[in-house]
């Protein structure tokens, strides 16, 4: 009969010792605000708790956030993989297939009903039965609804599984469906991003089975610690903005300056992401580094926002420093007219400093 | 009842019935079925896409300027080559000339892509079939040592790095949570790689998994990010600036030596693990020479990799371009991307309606109007399929075909047409594998050719990657830092109505996007993609497609564990997102079901 590793002893495998383990327990007990006690029960349950198993499903997607998972630096996929969780169920890498793979499922849920963690790459299409994604000959949704089920919390991956992406922009032929419109009754964090960083993606997976309950999520359900502030707020060309210096035409003088790109388009002032902190491919660069706008890749419904290249203008309201709660209340785009205002505003301050001078 | 289909296979579905769903370790869903006879070979083979997502029509009214993304995220595995195509598309469409350097970076990005896809399809999409990872556990590890440094100069060769690495896995296995390693075909009799050999490649598993994420920096450099990197219609968004003010932001001196580093650590990988890997497994399969398929009949290759900015002629491709039929390789026909008579999709098997299905249509007008129903001989019910019935429509992916030929594409075929045209940068690799495995040039024609292949053509990458950065620092040092042109950019300069195609060669194999546009909007929008191609369900002449014709006739050692049909059918890659989007505008008019 195998023998079921804890997270003690993996950690203890990876030669971390008994006493950092309870030092560990202890700082973490008293980051929650918890006495004690607590260090001592969270001690005892990663003692004795097996790595929690992750089932991860595979809708109608494009498999970018698996390959951005696999992309992630701190912790490597690979330790995530072997050491952090028990990966019983992923399309994509699993060795089984066929009726094997489906076994997996069957098995997961009786052993350890209330105790996995379901992820959910992609969404189900609602149209035709169902039957625009078939998996082991039926539709996925009710693949997806089954294993939700018994899950102890759901990880909706990306802008698919969060709010639909690609396949659901205008006119969402086959009714391509975010998961929390299909499954109600389960505790979804969603991580939004098409992809999401894949820092962000270990950072939310990492903080679960670590803490054993979801990060602060804020009203849209993203993580607040990834999700609250905008890539405008943190972006190193935010300086450029403030001057009133744009890039105003592809590869110009501007352009080779690192200039600000909200000109060309840029969504960097009306999305909610970690891209200008965390950056991407352990900080290597990121969209606007890299010369073009952000696409707003992480906000609900950002492929019918207009063109990418469109200027963010047109509605008049101020109150660009909104928090990610109280954007989430209305449309993305509505930031767009403070953001107008706000790139007027600095030129003119700007202007304004000059002729002070 | 056997049939023999006009593209040489003999079809028996008398047989009983295995099926495969999900086949994993792909991109997408797919759905395999066959027929084995009473030794347990497969006689007849059905293979459905079962997925559809309809971008196409979601592209329809919006900016072509922005098509880019959206067709980038038909796939995130291939991601940035169908970016690449559409904008090649446009820029088609509208008559839009690049500069040079932008054609130079966006080689490297592909041939990034090409490295870094080969690699991970090798590691960890196929290796699982030729590796027991169970296995690997009575290995020795002095004797892995010997043999992984008899093959390669790697230095992460040593007996302690094996036996650390043995330790590691043992414990995991030991603890009963096996991941996704769980419920694999482990002692299946097909596996053939003595302990040691499977310990070094689940060792090199896992080097590959830490590695893949530096090659993909190069995208984020050059791109932003990855998967999913930004384009640009007209050139690349990243604009240079060597050594002048601002240069921090933008491709200077400390970024163009980023990318050439992670090219040396790309062309080591690949010389070194990559390739050996590829040799010494092969070395233990060499008799089992299945999964040919169309490869010995026909196959076809776009090209790409332009040597000079907008010439997409085959002598401006540095992959080669062509077809070959019938197996002839004394003959390679070009291509018309434009002639309405050589490519044409045919749904007479799909599930998609056409009003003359006895008719292909050319992706300029292309219609494609979902229809979804099981046939008459069908098991199961409509949500819940037993067995399909292959005389009616069973696939949510067309057949397209050249001139009427079902044809293979992919790094096989691409090897196989350079081959042909003699070019000796694909020919002497080739031979010289075969050469070292004491086997033949027909050898090539199987499920094992076609992972050799994807090898080799890594290496041709590879070394390609360093010629095109050092080509992008001599035309910088020569004074041209252009990277857009954007003298129309804006639609208020193009014609009324255009029309245009952009192609490539994905690490899958060849690609295409047809676009009209009118009055600077999107009218039409046809992508017929690589697993399209491969992963096709029959025509109305009955010619089977790349995955059928690669399964046929395999014995299978075990049925209940099919290892050999996940063998073939991944030494395809399959990527089933990109085979099964597209679309028409009466899918507005489908009925809706409510969301509670």
């Amino acid at each position: 009969m195998a023998v079921t590793e804890t997270f003690y002893d993996v950690i203890r495998r990876q030669g971390i010792s008994r006493r950092s383990f309870v030092k560990f327990c202890n700082l973490t007990a008293a980051s929650l605000g918890l006495g004690p006690l607590a260090a001592t029960q969270m001690a005892e349950a990663l003692e004795t708790k097996p790595r929690t198993p992750v089932i991860w499903m595979h809708g109608l997607e494009c498999t970018c956030c698996s390959e951005s998972f696999i992309r992630s630096a701190h912790p490597l996929a690979k330790d995530i993989i072997l050491s952090m969780l028990s990966l019983d169920y992923d399309d994509t890498i699993m060795a089984a297939a066929g009726h094997q793979a489906e076994a997996i499922l069957v098995e997961t849920k009786e052993k350890y009903k209330g105790q996995y963690i379901l992820a959910v790459e992609g969404n189900p299409p609602l149209n035709e039965d169902g039957m625009f994604c078939i998996d082991g000959g039926k539709p996925f949704v009710e693949k997806l609804k089954w294993m939700a089920e018994d899950a102890s919390a759901i990880i909706a991956w990306g802008a698919c599984a969060s709010w639909g992406c690609v396949q659901a922009a205008k006119p969402n032929p086959t009714q391509a469906t975010p998961i929390d419109k299909v499954i109600r009754n389960k505790p979804i964090i969603k991580v939004p991003g098409c992809p999401p960083i894949a820092e962000v993606m270990t950072g939310v997976v990492t903080y679960i089975t670590t803490f054993g309950r979801l990060p602060e999520l804020d009203r849209q359900g993203r993580p607040k610690m990834f999700y609250s502030q905008r890539i405008h707020d943190k972006c190193y060309r935010r300086p450029h903005f403030d001057a009133g210096q744009f890039v105003e035409s592809w590869d110009d003088d501007n352009a080779r300056k690192g200039y600000c790109l909200y000109k060309m388009g840029c969504k960097g002032p009306t999305t909610y992401n970690a891209c200008s902190t965390i950056r991407w491919n352990n900080g290597v660069s990121f969209p606007i580094q890299s010369g073009h706008g952000c696409i707003g890749c992480s906000e609900d419904g950002f492929w019918d926002q207009g063109s990418f290249y469109d200027r963010l203008t047109s509605i008049n309201q101020f109150g660009v420093e909104l928090n990610a709660d109280r954007v989430g209340m209305t449309a993305a785009g509505v930031v767009g007219a403070a953001v107008a205002v706000h790139a007027a505003a600095s030129v003119v301050k700007r202007l304004t400093t000059k002729t002070d001078a | 009842m056997g049939i023999e289909t006009p593209n040489g296979f003999k079809l028996d579905n008398s047989g009983k019935r295995v099926v495969v769903d999900p086949v994993t370790r792909i991109e997408g869903h797919l759905r395999v079925e066959v027929n084995v006879d009473d030794n347990n070979v497969i006689r007849n083979a059905v293979s459905t896409g079962t997925m559809w997502r309809g971008i196409e029509v979601i592209l329809r009214g919006r900016d072509p300027r922005d098509a880019w993304a959206f067709t980038e995220r038909i796939c995130g595995v291939c991601t940035g080559t169908h970016a690449l195509t559409s904008v090649r598309a446009v820029e088609n469409a509208i008559d839009i000339k690049i500069p040079e350097n932008a054609n130079t970076i966006r080689n490297i990005m592909q041939l990034t892509l090409q490295v870094h896809d080969h690699i991970v399809h090798f590691y960890h999409l196929h290796a699982l079939d030729w590796v027991d990872v169970v296995s690997a556990l009575s290995a020795d590890p002095k004797a892995t040592s010997a043999l992984a440094q008899s093959i390669s100069d790697w230095p992460l060769s040593s007996p302690g790095y094996f036996r650390d690495l043995q330790g590691r896995l043992k414990k995991f296995v030991e603890s009963g949570q096996l991941g996704p390693f769980k419920n694999g075909y482990w002692g299946h009799p097909a596996y053939k790689l003595p302990p040691e050999a499977n310990l070094m490649a689940v060792a090199h598993y896992l080097e590959a998994l830490d590695f893949q994420k530096e090659i993909v920096k190069i995208h984020t450099i050059y791109g932003g990010k990855n998967p999913h990197p930004n384009w640009l219609v007209g050139g690349v968004p990243c604009a240079i600036n060597i050594d002048g003010t601002g240069a921090v932001g933008a491709v200077n001196m400390e970024r163009l030596n980023y990318v050439s580093e992670i090219i040396d650590q790309m062309i080591t990988f690949t010389e070194q693990v990559y390739l050996p890997d590829v040799q010494a497994i092969g070395s233990f399969y060499k008799d089992w020479l299945y999964g040919g398929g169309l490869s010995g009949k026909s196959v076809m290759s776009y090209g790409d990799i332009p040597e000079h900015a907008n010439d997409y002629s085959a002598s401006s491709l540095k992959m080669p371009h062509g077809v070959i039929l019938n197996g002839n390789l004394k003959e390679v026909f070009p291509i018309d991307h434009r002639d309405p008579a050589e490519i044409q999709e045919f749904v007479t098997h799909s599930w998609y309606k056409y009003p003359d299905e006895t008719k292909g249509l050319h992706p300029w007008d292309g219609i494609t109007e979902p229809h979804y129903a099981l046939g008459p001989k069908a098991k199961g019910t409509r949500t819940n399929i037993e067995a399909l019935d292959e005389e009616a429509k069973y696939s949510w992916i067309k057949s397209p075909r050249w001139k009427g030929n079902a044809v293979e594409v992919g790094p096989l075929a691409r090897y196989i047409i350079g081959y042909a045209l003699g070019k000796p940068e694909f020919k002497d690799p080739a031979d010289k594998l075969l050469q070292d495995l004491g086997v033949p040039l027909t050898a090539l024609f199987s499920t094992l050719g076609r992972t050799a292949a994807r090898a080799l053509e890594c290496q041709w990458a590879v070394r390609q990657l360093r010629y095109f950065q050092d080509k992008l620092v001599a035309n910088l040092k020569a004074g041209d830092m252009a990277t857009a042109n954007t003298d129309k950019w804006s639609p208020d300069k193009w014609p009324a109505e255009a029309k245009g195609v952009g192609f490539t060669e994905a690490p899958r194999g060849a690609l295409a996007h047809w676009i009209k546009v009118k009055n600077g909007r999107i009218d039409n929008y046809q992508c017929v993609v690589p697993t399209t191609w491969n992963g096709s369900p029959r025509d109305p002449n009955g010619n089977i497609g790349a995955f059928e014709a690669a399964l046929m006739d395999t014995p299978l050692a075990d049925p209940e564990k099919p290892l050999e049909i996940l063998r073939t059918l991944h030494s395809f890659d399959p990527c089933l997102a990109c085979s099964t989007h597209v679309m028409s505008p009466d899918g507005q008019d489908m009925a809706t079901v409510t969301v509670r």
